[in-house]
């Protein structure tokens, strides 16, 4: 199942005029996940699971409504230095939300093993194997240096999948253009409080909870 | 296993740390009291025996073999290739936890003297100024990274924050300058005991700065 990001949608503001353009600015929420922080384990453990969801997603989602108050005002004012000086922040804290929301999709405590259909033959065409992808992206996502995300995305031009790893919260579709399908968040949060520096040993475990069946979902829904 | 962990403050072994012997840095050791509450021993464990004992195994690897060899850390770090990556990384992070065991002390923390303050004093105003400023540049230091206090030749004070393992002695980076005290803001400096909550590490990073030898190192450098 895909968790659903919670907007206002726009059309709120023409629904409710006397609300005003502030109000009905979009204004994001945490999504819920849909099992339970202790569904991962022993691969990702529940406390983990609990301080990454509740605690820092939740931070950038407030992080990131706070950013876009500030700018929906500098844009209501014209002021572009107040918005150049924003941007930084929404790239953090908008890239954050975006890039765990999709994270928690990715993970299922029915995960693991290997993916099936259309998204088996793509990476079967663009990497040689399963194994082989599983191989390149490790190494590719522990070799982030300081905190990052390691990325599976479909590179529309191309039609192909792609490796790659981006810095802090870069959204990998904001920032490069490739969509994203699946993601391993090295940020230490993600995983030290159970594996300490032993980085490249969650990355091994995080295959055991990999939902095949969202990444294939999410390649179906790049290639319309 | 004990958990006392020790640091040391004795700023011969961070100068013997970073000539070491000719071709090999070694990890410092890190000798003296537990610093808990205010950072735990399994914290500092971990972080010197596995994060900065990687810096050092990576950087000898990375330099082995090249003119890089037999170099002060410093004189790599000042005349750094920016574009290799191995140096840069394990180079400055072999530098930053070496510099970063010494400003630490259990007898740590109250204010710093002499001058010392006059020079806090002269840059930022108050102590507290500094405080709130070096604070903040750790607070928002976006991801890792680490926040510095720099002495300038000349005697002036600057604080800045760097990403990853960069440090201000690199070409064009951060405040430029002589870092004398440095605070790591990397998840790995404060996971284990304060999760999430970097401003309440960076609090009680104030309770263990042992101001004598950032004392020391700012007579020395400016």
């Amino acid at each position: 199942k895909v968790v659903n990001i919670n907007y206002i949608p726009w059309c709120a503001a023409t629904v409710s005029p006397v609300l005003g353009t502030v109000a009905a600015r979009l204004k994001h929420s945490l999504p819920d996940l849909t099992y339970d922080y202790g569904a991962l384990e022993p691969h990702i453990n529940a406390e983990i699971m609990q301080l990454h969801h509740s605690k820092h997603h939740a931070t950038y989602v407030n992080n990131l409504n706070v950013t876009e108050e500030k700018y929906q005002e500098a844009l209501a004012k014209g002021d572009v230095t107040a918005q150049v000086s924003l941007q930084p922040a929404l790239r953090f804290n908008g890239g954050g939300h975006i890039n765990h929301t999709i994270f928690w999709t990715n993970l299922s405590q029915n995960g693991g093993g290997e993916p099936q259909g259309e998204l088996a033959a793509a990476i079967k065409r663009d990497f040689g194997s399963f194994q082989t992808l599983k191989d390149k992206m490790s190494a590719v996502t522990v070799a982030v240096q300081g905190s990052g995300w390691g990325w599976l995305g479909f590179d529309k031009e191309s039609g192909k999948l792609r490796i790659t790893a981006c810095h802090n919260q870069d959204p990998l579709q904001g920032t490069t253009g490739l969509v994203p399908l699946l993601g391993i968040d090295v940020w230490e949060h993600a995983y030290y409080l159970q594996y300490k520096n032993v980085r490249p040993d969650y990355v091994k475990a995080i295959w055991n909870v990999i939902n095949w069946e969202n990444v294939s979902e999410r390649l179906q829904a790049a290639k319309k | 296993m004990s958990n006392l962990v020790r640091i040391s403050s004795s700023p011969a072994c961070a100068m013997m740390a970073s000539t070491a012997s000719i071709s090999r840095f070694s990890v410092s050791k890190v000798t003296s009291k537990v610093i808990e509450p205010h950072i735990d021993a399994r914290t500092m464990e971990i972080h010197h025996s596995k994060h900065h004992n990687a810096y050092t195994t990576n950087l000898n690897a990375a330099i082995a073999g090249t003119d890089l060899e037999g170099k002060t850390i410093e004189n790599i770090l000042i005349n750094l290739d920016k574009t290799n990556a191995a140096v840069r990384n394990n180079g400055g992070g072999f530098y930053n936890h070496n510099l970063f065991w010494t400003v630490m002390s259990a007898n740590g923390g109250g204010l710093p003297t002499g001058e010392l303050l006059a020079a806090i004093e002269s840059s930022f105003g108050t102590f507290e100024e500094f405080k709130a400023k070096f604070a903040k540049a750790g607070a928002t230091q976006f991801g890792s990274g680490w926040a510095w206090l720099c002495v300038q030749k000349g005697g002036k004070l600057d604080v800045c924050g760097t990403p990853n393992q960069d440090n201000p002695l690199m070409p064009e980076v951060g405040c430029g300058g002589t870092p004398i005290l440095g605070m790591d803001v990397w998840e790995h400096a404060y996971y284990l005991h304060y999760q999430n909550r970097r401003p309440d590490y960076i609090e009680a990073f104030f309770n263990v700065i042992n101001w004598t030898e950032v004392s020391r190192r700012f007579a020395l450098e400016k």
